[in-house]
């Protein structure tokens, strides 16, 4: 039950949707985009989050792409994780979505609200942070197009009145050998402790995580990378290097964190020297 | 005709279940309805300067504002220490402080959260260690002044200590000096919730001649009923509690305090249904929790293992409000030594209070909390001892002649047979192949084993009644207080009702809801009492019933009443069974062939009290808190990663004295929950407090109870030692599955990380920061 | 399209088109319970942690807690009230598959779906699915034995019977 009243938007197109937010604005009104709802229902129950309207994007077709085509595949920010991964074209997305909270929750999340939202793991994006990932994002000169790392920085940097239209992820980093791994404190239903997803293109690791700190961090390509050292020397400096980025919080403090990082990454080479 | 005992039998109710047609206290369709909700503290100790309520009460549809300056009032069953609305202070986090009442849930809520409160924090009380230390920060400062709801609470004036329970038998010096080994033992166990999946929800209603109605999500309609009377004044005949099928109790259903709030609240707005439901939050730390516990012990065993001497203190976190914890405490104490015979005892049980949600019974009633501290302590002396675990056990296990710590005598029908239970569980979980073990991928497998023994730590005069009225086809309506909380009560009630009728449980329809103008009395249904309270009232309005039938029978059938029997709704002459007469030409009484009618609509009525219980001793603790006990053996497997300090259960066992298995499924089913639960307890469940006193997982995204696939495969097996003054000897077991799981799994931890265990929940960090202490 | 304040919107329930008057801020769980007394979907925590409110939305599980009412226009929705004499409700009563209650209307909405989808589910499959919802007196046990007896070995007769409503 929620304790205030809002208006419900459905565009149907991109400059619907923004003609609509301006309008309310305007108005003096507090539009929110909206799309699997799951956070912001759970959040404006408990007065978290107040506002005046919802536009929910879902009836958008270009929010609505799930497809394979030109060499990239492509994401409406309004899928589901379920049709996400059952699509199953990015096996690490796949496997990564499929740890984000329950299953049938995962039929309502979209990957644009786990991008977008508030809730710091935002788990969807870390196989996008290590992989070529361009975003369109709906601004006030139209749809712009951009590299994903370029608008992501643990948190999407929209601007007001902006939204996630679509991901386009490079076909040649889809398949590639990857490695997921979600440790939580306990329950297999959790926020992560650490969730971790990493690639191997060509020789190069590439390998972002969440739960770590306040937001989806990106592993330090040249350490991870760096031959002169043996892997041990590579995890010890990148944990002394991350030890600012650790938090302490409900799954673990930050002395555990580390040490579950450590024996995660340790498993990362090995896989990957295995693998090659 | 074939026993309806020992059979699987499906619940009576399982159709609506499976159909949505169950309904429970917040799917009643009551109308017209007015909605209210609460304000809760967000602190968890301070002094409230202010409540501004003018904001809320302009709010639309807001008929009234309610704070303690509407009622000053106190509550609670054994000490009235607590205000439904928080009065000149909060004492925890999720207090109700204020309560809105409007027409529409959401213009109640909205409502709600525009009601201003000026709190002036306080210094908070936020563990056993901070209630208990010297010069502590006082939570009732009136704590002398409070009025007893029962004589057995004595409360310690100056302290945070709301009641204390002394047990003391033998000679402790003796014992120290007859032991070779002395060990010793500290252990902590956090607060957590019953997560019964429906919330506490509670309706009510003022009739226009003073009556008030109740529809509630209760364990104890009597008990509401009674308090509700006291409380506001009212006569108890004009209080009615009605109760639906109720989504879980486990215990936390057992206190009056959303029907407090709902009177108060029918009040201020009379003549409408006033609907008062917790939300998953307020379940969870505005109602009461389980109970956290502090305890160091000390134990001394001779040579053989046979163990001499032992003393134990005991804290209960009660949190901010006594309600059950002296009782709690009590039980603790009074089955300080598990099923074993420790000849030297000293034992010290406190109930103390702190700025944490308060305490209230919990499946197991306290004895999950002793069983995790005693039976670490068993392991531990086994370890001291280099003995075997298992030996240790059965050679302390108590025999009959054994003097329990109440100074009560061991018999095999009062007690049951742990020896056999022990005997039963070596074998299913494959003791003698040895805990820890290697396994060839770098995992460990390790096993941990204990027992659990429980009575009923009911009131000396707890109590049932039972009514059976007759339908036209000689079928029974059986009506009786118990409430249906899920380990189908009822339906075991049925089962002994046609057993000892002799006809089928077809013919034995079940009133499913309890209303205390209709139903009759019955004390909770807690305390695993139900089949033995409850089932003797039914064997003797049953024997009442037969006893009627046969007399009019035998008017019939021109015989004496000893020439008769009966069977599948026939009263039958038993030298020549050609001669009967149906129930269903009795049961509105005989009818001659002329008309005339003779005895009017049958009645049976049938009721039992506990018998020969008595107070303890505040001194030593002699008496007698529970009529018989119910033992058993528990164990778990677990696989452990030493890399990761991971670990999941692989099987938990549990072996029962159940005295008589009524319903194998059912029974099966109950104690594999209470395994599940006691799970939970070990790996997952514990609020946490941030440092001024907050609890920080207030939701089931962050208290996590165990999912489908987390659950380790169950082994249930019982032994069936019958308890002689029990319904067809059986015991009750409702609770028991819970009580040595935790533990269990906490010996297995420490076989296979090779760490001490002091506390629960654990999880990895847990075992990590112990191995990295080592 | 756009709703403000009370609307009356079409619902198609249980095979019924149901017409309920309803804010765009009512849950599809509260239009449920309290518009259309379909009682069965239960409130467990309001937050989509415990699933005990799950309905099938298109055939897929759904927790109507966290659904918009006004979302789930032109969709099909399915309530334990819908289910006839589906495969899993005696499933469940011939396992011991509960014993409050409370949550098995989610549970059944999952374990049917599950058996639509998946009619050979795989272990990490069923797990992944009942994950979903949480029982707080089971141990979980009878509600595997409820959902296995009624996968792969009664295939044929579950599809024969399996009508949504």
């Amino acid at each position: 039950m929620i304790p205030f009243d809002f208006a419900y938007y459905r565009p149907e197109t991109v400059d619907e949707a923004w003609g609509c937010y301006f309008n309310l604005v305007s108005a003096n009104k507090k539009p929110l985009y909206y799309a699997g709802g799951t956070e912001i229902i759970s959040m404006a129950r408990v007065n978290s989050s107040v506002f005046d309207a919802v536009i929910d994007l879902k009836g958008i077709p270009a929010c609505h792409q799930l497809t394979l085509q030109d060499g990239a595949f492509i994401i409406g920010s309004g899928q589901t994780l379920t049709r996400i991964a059952e699509f199953g074209a990015y096996p690490l997305l796949s496997q990564t979505v499929k740890r984000i909270a329950d299953h049938t929750i995962q039929g309502q999340i979209t990957i644009g609200g786990n991008l977008a939202g508030t809730v710091k793991y935002r788990e969807a994006a870390l196989p996008l942070m290590i992989s070529n990932c361009r975003v369109k994002i709906m601004t006030r000169d139209g749809l712009l197009e951009m590299p994903f790392l370029q608008i992501f920085d643990g948190r999407l940097r929209l601007k007001e009145g902006e939204f996630l239209v679509s991901l386009t992820i490079d076909e040649n980093d889809l398949q590639l050998p990857y490695n997921h791994v979600k440790k939580t404190k306990m329950a297999k239903i959790d926020y992560p402790l650490i969730t971790l997803a990493a690639m191997k293109k060509g020789p190069e690791i590439k390998a972002a995580m969440t739960g770590y700190g306040d937001k989806p961090l990106l592993l330090p390509a040249d350490m991870l990378n760096n031959d002169s050292l043996p892997p041990a020397e590579r995890i010890t400096n990148m944990i002394k290097l991350l030890r600012d980025d650790c938090k302490s919080d409900l799954s673990g403090s930050k002395e555990y964190k580390e040490f579950v990082l450590q024996g995660i990454l340790e498993q990362l080479f090995k896989n990957f020297a295995e693998g090659s | 005709m074939e026993s309806q005992l020992g059979k699987d039998t499906v619940r009576k109710e399982a159709r609506d279940k499976v159909t949505g047609a169950a309904k429970y206290t917040n799917d009643l369709a009551d109308a017209p309805m007015r909605h209210a909700k609460l304000l809760t503290s967000s602190h968890a100790h301070a002094r409230i300067v202010a409540i501004d309520t003018s904001k809320a009460s302009a709010m639309p549809g807001v008929r009234s504002v309610i704070t303690a300056q509407d009622s000053h009032l106190l509550c609670g069953s054994m000490l009235r220490d607590r205000p439904p609305l928080a009065d000149g202070k909060v004492r925890y986090y999720g207090e109700p402080v204020a309560m809105v009442v409007a027409d529409e849930e959401q213009q109640a809520q909205a409502a709600a959260g525009k009601i201003q409160v000026t709190y002036e924090p306080l210094p908070v009380v936020n563990s056993i260690a901070e209630a208990i230390k010297a010069n502590p920060v006082i939570v009732h400062e009136q704590l002398m002044s409070y009025t007893k709801m029962e004589q057995e609470v004595y409360p310690l004036p100056g302290t945070n200590i709301c009641h204390r329970q002394k047990i003391s038998t033998g000679n402790l010096p003796k014992g120290w000096a007859d032991s070779e080994t002395v060990i010793e033992g500290s252990f902590t166990l956090p607060q957590s919730d019953h997560g019964a999946m429906e919330t506490r929800a509670a309706r009510c209603i003022i009739m226009p001649d003073g009556r008030v109605m109740i529809k509630s999500s209760s364990q104890a309609p009597y008990s509401v009923k009674e308090e509700i009377s006291a409380y506001f004044n009212i006569p108890a005949g004009k209080i009615i509690v009605q109760v639906p099928l109720v989504g879980g109790g486990f215990g936390g259903k057992t206190a009056a305090q959303l029907e407090v709030l709902a009177v108060i609240a029918a009040r201020a707005v009379q003549g409408q249904w006033i609907n008062l439901v917790n939300s998953r939050e307020e379940d969870l730390v505005s109602s009461p929790s389980h109970l956290g516990l502090a305890a160091t012990i000390k134990m001394g065993a001779a040579k053989d293992g046979k163990i001499m001497a032992a003393a134990m203190t005991f804290y209960i976190d009660s949190g901010a409000y006594a309600e059950i914890s002296p009782k709690l405490a009590k039980a603790i104490a009074v089955e300080c030594t598990g099923p074993y015979n420790i000849p030297n005892l000293q034992c010290d049980c406190c109930s103390v209070y702190t700025n944490h949600p308060y305490a209230i019974s919990f499946r197991g009633f306290g004895h999950e909390a002793l069983a995790f501290c005693l039976e670490r302590m068993v392991d531990k002396l086994a370890f001291a001892l280099n003995m075997d675990p298992f030996q240790v056990r059965l050679i302390n296990a108590v025999r009959p002649g054994d003097l329990k710590p109440t100074q009560e005598k061991t018999t095999l029908s009062n007690t049951g047979d742990i020896r056999q239970c022990l005997e039963k569980l070596r074998t299913l979980i494959n003791w003698d192949e040895g805990t820890p073990i290697k396994e060839a991928n770098n995992l460990i497998r390790a096993k941990g084993i204990a027992c659990l023994i429980k009575t009923s730590d009911t009131p000396t005069d707890a109590g049932a009644a039972v009514i059976l009225t007759f339908n036209s086809d000689g079928s029974i309506n059986l009506n009786c207080g118990a409430v249906e909380i899920g380990p189908a009560m009822k339906t075991t009630a049925a089962q002994i009702l046609a057993e000892r009728m002799k006809m089928s449980l077809e013919d034995i329809h079940v009133q499913l809801t309890v209303d205390t103008a209709s139903s009759p009395y019955y004390w909770k249904t807690v305390a695993s009492m139900t089949t033995y309270i409850i089932g003797r009232a039914v064997l003797n309005a049953a024997d009442d019933a037969l006893g009627q039938l046969l007399n009019l029978a035998a008017i019939a059938l021109h015989c004496p009443p000893e020439d008769l029997d009966f069977k599948d709704k026939i009263v039958f002459v038993k030298h020549d069974p050609t001669l009967y007469i149906a129930f269903k030409d009795l049961v509105k009484g005989y009818q001659f062939a002329n008309g005339n009618t003779i005895k009017g609509p049958l009645v049976g009525r049938g009721s039992f009290v506990m018998s020969r219980l008595r107070p303890l001793d505040e001194a030593t603790g002699k008496g007698k808190a529970g009529s018989s006990w119910t033992v058993g053996a528990q164990a778990v497997e677990i696989e452990y990663d030493p890399q990761q300090h991971t670990y999941r259960p692989l099987k938990a066992v549990t072996v029962i004295d159940a005295g008589k298995v009524l319903n194998p499924k059912t029974a099966k089913g109950v104690v594999m929950g209470g395994m599940c639960m006691g799970l939970g307890l070990g790996m997952n469940e514990e609020f946490v407090y941030d440092p001024y006193g907050i609890v920080a997982n207030t939701s089931f995204r962050t208290y996590k109870m165990l999912r489908y696939g987390e659950t380790p495969n169950y082994l249930v097996e019982f032994v069936e030692t019958p308890q002689i003054d029990a319904p067809y000897g059986a015991r009750g077991i409702g609770e028991h599955g819970i009580i040595a799981i935790p533990v269990a799994l906490a010996n297995a931890i420490a076989s296979a990380a090779q760490i001490d265990v002091n506390r629960l929940p654990i999880t990895p960090e847990y075992i990590w920061r112990e191995k990295t202490r080592a | 399209m756009h709703y403000a304040g009370d609307s009356i919107i079409e619902l198609h329930v249980n095979g019924e088109s149901k017409s309920v008057a309803v804010k765009p801020s009512h849950t599809l769980l509260d239009v449920l319970r309290k518009q259309l007394s379909l009682t069965g979907a239960k409130p467990g925590c309001a937050n989509g942690d415990c699933g005990a409110c799950t309905v099938l939305i298109d055939a897929m599980p759904v927790k109507s807690c966290l659904m918009l009412a006004v979302e789930a226009i032109g969709r099909q929705i399915t309530t334990v009230e819908g289910l006839k004499d589906a495969p899993i409700q005696d499933a469940f009563i011939r396992n011991w598959g509960f014993q409050c209650g409370y949550c098995t209307s989610g549970f059944l909405m999952v374990c049917h779906a599950l058996a639509m989808h998946h009619p050979n589910a795989e272990q990490s499959v069923i797990e992944e699915w009942l994950q979903s919802n949480l029982c707080r007196c089971t141990g979980y046990a009878e509600i595997k034995d409820a959902i296995q007896s009624i996968l792969s070995g009664n295939l044929h007769r579950h599809r024969q019977r399996g009508a949504f409503f």
